[in-house]
C-alpha cells in the first residue's frame, strides 16, 4: 500500500530523517511535494511528477542542441541544460577540435552518456563523458517522466532485471528518464512498450507481478503463431 | 441612498444556505494532458481551470532571477463567464487579482530551489459567480501540487461578507452586488497563516473578527476537500482523513 502526501503533510518528528521532497520546521518533518512517503530509513517523498533537476554524480543521457565553439550545449531533459566543453574529447580525438570540425565528433541530435560531475547555485552545470558515451548505433531511445524511473528499475533491481531478461534487449535507463534499448526489432517493440506501461501504471501496488505476466502472455502468443 | 435589497429570508439566504455554509465545491485534478498540472474546480455557479507549466526557461529573460524561480500568475475571465460579455483580455482588475493571487503563493513556493526558472500559472475563469478569485486560488493551488512544484503548504481560499446587516460566508452574485461589504481570504490551513487578505464595503472591527473566523474555518473544510482531491488521484481508499489530526 502506497500512501500518498500532499505538500504541508506532516510526517515525522525525526528530523534527522528527512531527507528528499520534505522540509523540517519547529523540529517536525513535513512533505514539500505531492508524492509518496517512503520511511525505510532516510524520509523522502518520492513525487508523482514534476521536471528533472541534475544533482551532482547523476549518470544520464544528453542530447545534444546546439554547438557554439568551444561549447556543445547540452538538453539534458530538465529546464536546465549544460555545456560540454571540447576538452572532454580531447583524449579520443585524432585531430584538435576546432570551430569547423566539431560536429564531425558531435553533432546535434547525438546522444551521449554523461555524468554530472558539479551543480553550482546558479545551476551551471559541469559534465564528464562517460566511458562508452556514444549511442549512436542499433537502438532506441524512449523517454518517460524521470519521477517513473524507480518504478522501471524496481526494487534492488528486480523490474529491471526481469526486463532485460524476458525482453532480450539491452536496456539502459538514465535517471533524467531517457531510456536506451538495444536489441534486436521485435525485442525492442516489445521492451518499449512495457516501460511505457510500467510509466502509466506507476503508481499502483503488485505491478512487477503484473509485468511478468504481460510478458508471458506475451511470449506464448508469439510461440503459437510461430507453431500455427 | 441605495434602497435594501432582500438578501435573508426567515434566517437562511435566497439560495436557501444557513449563514456560515459553503457553496457546493467540485475538484477534479489533472485535467489537462499537456499541462505540467492543472485543476479544474466549481464553487458553486464559478467553473475554473488552472495549469501550471514549469519549472521552465523564464522569458523574458531579463526577469529571470539568478537566485529563484520567478512566479507567473494569470487571472482571467473569459468573454462568456459573465452576464454581459466581457471585453477580452487582461483589464485593471485582472491585472490586480493576478498581483495579489501570485503573492498569495509567495509563502509556500519553495523558489529557491529553481534558480532562473519561471513557474507559470494559468487561472481561465469559465463561468463566474462572485468570488473568482478565491475558485482560482483553490484551484492554482492543486494544480501546482499536480505539477510537482515543491510546496511548504497548500493555499486554501474563501470570501466572507455582509449582507442585510449580517455576516455571511462565500457570498454569490446576488449577495456580493447587493451587500454591504465582501472580504476575501487566503491561508494556509494548518498554520493558520493569512496570505491574502482584501475587504471591499463596510464592516465594524467585530463584525471583521467574526467573519475572519467564519472564513478560516471554512478554509480548513476547503483544504480537507483540496487534500481528498489530490490523494484520491492516485488512491481509490482514501478514507478523507487528514494526516494533520494525528500530529
Amino acid at each position: 500500500m502506497y500512501q500518498v502526501v500532499v505538500p504541508g503533510d506532516f510526517l515525522s518528528e525525526e528530523t534527522k530523517r528527512a531527507g528528499e521532497g520534505t522540509y523540517v520546521e519547529e523540529g517536525k518533518v513535513y512533505a514539500s511535494q505531492y508524492g509518496i512517503v517512503n520511511m525505510r530509513g532516510e524520509i523522502k517523498v518520492v513525487p508523482l511528477s514534476g521536471k528533472y533537476k541534475p544533482s551532482n554524480g547523476d549518470v544520464i543521457i544528453g542530447k545534444i542542441a546546439e554547438i557554439s565553439f568551444p561549447f556543445w550545449i547540452v538538453d539534458l531533459a530538465s529546464p536546465y541544460e549544460a555545456r560540454l566543453h571540447v576538452s572532454a574529447l580531447s583524449g579520443i580525438a585524432r585531430e584538435k577540435i576546432e570551430f569547423g570540425n566539431m560536429s564531425d565528433y558531435l553533432n546535434v541530435d547525438d546522444l551521449v552518456v554523461v555524468k554530472v560531475m558539479d551543480v553550482n547555485v546558479l545551476m551551471k552545470i559541469e559534465l564528464a563523458l562517460q566511458e562508452d558515451f556514444e549511442l549512436r548505433r542499433g537502438g532506441r531511445l524512449i523517454e518517460i517522466p524521470h519521477t517513473k524511473v524507480p518504478r522501471v528499475i524496481g526494487r534492488s533491481g528486480s523490474m529491471i532485471k526481469m526486463l532485460k531478461e524476458k525482453c532480450n534487449c539491452f536496456i539502459f535507463i538514465a535517471k533524467n528518464g531517457r531510456i536506451w534499448i538495444r536489441g534486436k526489432e521485435d525485442d525492442m517493440d516489445l521492451a518499449s512498450t512495457v516501460i511505457l506501461k510500467i510509466a502509466r501504471e506507476s503508481h499502483t501496488s503488485g505491478l512487477t507481478d503484473r509485468v511478468a505476466e504481460f510478458l508471458d502472455s506475451f511470449r506464448k502468443e508469439k510461440e503459437r503463431e510461430l507453431r500455427g | 441612498m441605495k434602497e435594501e435589497i432582500e438578501l435573508i429570508k426567515e434566517g437562511k439566504r435566497l439560495d436557501g444556505r444557513g449563514f456560515d455554509e459553503l457553496r457546493p465545491i467540485k475538484i477534479e485534478v489533472g485535467v489537462l494532458k499537456r499541462a505540467d498540472g492543472s485543476c479544474y474546480l466549481e464553487l458553486g455557479d464559478n467553473k475554473v481551470i488552472a495549469a501550471v507549466y514549469g519549472p521552465r526557461e523564464m522569458h523574458p529573460r531579463h526577469a529571470q532571477d539568478a537566485k529563484m524561480a520567478v512566479v507567473k500568475f494569470r487571472y482571467n475571465m473569459a468573454p462568456f463567464s459573465t452576464d454581459d460579455r466581457k471585453r477580452p483580455g487582461p483589464d485593471r482588475r485582472s491585472v490586480e487579482i493576478s498581483k495579489v493571487c501570485r503573492e498569495a503563493f509567495n509563502p509556500v513556493i519553495m523558489r529557491e530551489l529553481y534558480p532562473k526558472m519561471g513557474i507559470e500559472v494559468y487561472v481561465e475563469l469559465l463561468q463566474s459567480d462572485a468570488g473568482t478569485r478565491t475558485a482560482g486560488i483553490n484551484a492554482a493551488s492543486i494544480a501546482l501540487a499536480d505539477a510537482g512544484i515543491p510546496m511548504k503548504d497548500l493555499v486554501s481560499s474563501i470570501a466572507v461578507g455582509k449582507i442585510n446587516g449580517e455576516v455571511v460566508l462565500d457570498l454569490n452574485a446576488a449577495e456580493d452586488n447587493n451587500g454591504e461589504a465582501d472580504m476575501p481570504i487566503a491561508m494556509i490551513a494548518r498554520t493558520n497563516t493569512i496570505t491574502a487578505l482584501q475587504m471591499d464595503g463596510r464592516m465594524t472591527q467585530e463584525e471583521f473578527g467574526r467573519g475572519l473566523k467564519l472564513a478560516m474555518g471554512a478554509c480548513h473544510q476547503i483544504y480537507e476537500l483540496q487534500r481528498a482531491a489530490l490523494v484520491t488521484r492516485y488512491n481509490q481508499n482514501y478514507e478523507g482523513k487528514s494526516k494533520r489530526e494525528e500530529e
